[in-house]
């Protein structure tokens, strides 16, 4: 099957190219990590992230074939119709809208500097109680489905309002897990949460296209999250 | 918390629940002028304008102006600040955003002005 694959070298290349590589995976639906395993059994030069190899980790995340996605648990097969047959090939960039570092690489730090904004941890002032702090099951149900993000920025990196103004707004990684916080029992800053989000870049900047759900590997829904923190500063405001 | 001086409420609550208020106004207003048209055959210009000067439509008209220009103000707004940036215009970047949105604010504010003087002004 033939491999197109973005490549930049900051130190030798003036700009990047897409490099075509012809890779036997005979006929078997392997994952696209597979793959770059095999390009780079060919090309050690070429620079990747990988570790976990599970969908765990989240150092896998780039567009393949115009989607993002980790290609750890990506098969060919889904990648898109005729990739697995060798009719299309298969094409790897690096997520959009980051400073490419090398190749696939890409320099995360607007991602984590906007995730760093929404203070992702609880904030409770009050005694810690001798065991932990308690929630009911249901107080407990409200966090699933925000906890489980695994930061691999295929959200962010799809999302437009992204791309535009990766310094105001704080994308649907970030808000998701703002959310996190503004709906666990234990944190008591929620008011303080909501007043950095009232501006209209850092939340409102979101226009609702729901390519982050689109995208997410874990299955998560930002947008539903958005809406969440949405509904929240409406009544704290109206 | 990112500051901004032209949005229309400085504030992300407000331009955004502006703009939901102001679509259900032109909705409304839409639906309405059109369930008007649609009941009422053969309109000549009198009976038209008849119903135009009625004290109802003049403020329904007064009003949708008004969601006009806010909801086109917050919308070109975020069209501004989308794509008049450092990433496509470089260092020119605030210059060209500004008058970008000063060009678009007064064409608004005629826009409205123009439209309250064909309301009100009795021509």
């Amino acid at each position: 099957m033939k491999v197109s694959i973005y490549r930049y070298n900051p130190e030798t290349d003036k700009e990047p190219y897409m490099k075509e590589y012809d890779i036997d995976t005979q006929g078997k639906d392997l994952m696209v990590l597979d793959v770059l395993n095999l390009v780079k059994e060919k090309d050690p030069t070429l620079g990747y992230r990988r570790s976990c190899r599970e969908g765990v980790c989240g150092s896998d995340g780039m567009n393949m074939n115009g989607k993002n996605g980790l290609a750890c648990i990506t098969a060919l097969s889904t990648v898109a119709p005729g990739v697995l047959e060798g009719r299309k090939p298969l094409i790897l960039r690096p997520l959009p809208g980051l400073p490419v570092v090398r190749d696939l690489v890409v320099d995360m730090t607007m991602f984590y500097n906007q995730y760093e904004k929404v203070q992702p941890y609880l904030q409770n002032d009050t005694p810690a109680p001798a065991i932990e702090r308690l929630q009911s099951p249901e107080e407990r149900e409200k966090i699933d489905g925000l906890y489980e993000c695994i930061l691999c920025a295929c959200c962010s990196t799809s999302c437009p309002s992204f791309w535009w103004n990766p310094e105001k707004f704080l994308g649907p990684a970030a808000l998701l897990q703002s959310y996190r916080f503004l709906a666990d029992s234990r944190d008591l800053a929620t008011d303080e949460r909501l007043s950095k989000l009232d501006d209209p870049f850092s939340l409102f900047r979101c226009r609702g296209i729901m390519n982050c759900v689109s995208v997410c590997p874990k299955g998560l829904n930002p947008t539903r999250a958005i809406g969440h923190i949405r509904e929240m500063l409406l009544e704290r405001g109206v | 918390m990112v500051t901004s001086v032209t949005s229309l409420g400085r504030n992300g609550l407000y331009d955004w629940l502006i703009q939901r208020v102001t679509a259900l106004i032109l909705g409304v207003y839409f639906i309405f002028t059109m369930g008007w048209l649609m009941t009422h055959s053969g309109v000549d210009y009198l009976t038209w304008k008849a119903f135009m000067g009625s004290l109802c439509m003049q403020i329904a008209n007064t009003l949708v102006f008004f969601s006009v220009s806010a909801h086109a103000w917050v919308g070109l707004w975020t069209v501004t600040t989308d794509y008049i940036t450092t990433l496509q215009f470089g260092s020119k970047a605030t210059f060209a955003r500004l008058t970008a949105q000063l060009v678009i604010a007064l064409l608004t504010l005629v826009y409205l002005l123009w439209g309250l003087v064909m309301i009100w002004g009795g021509a």
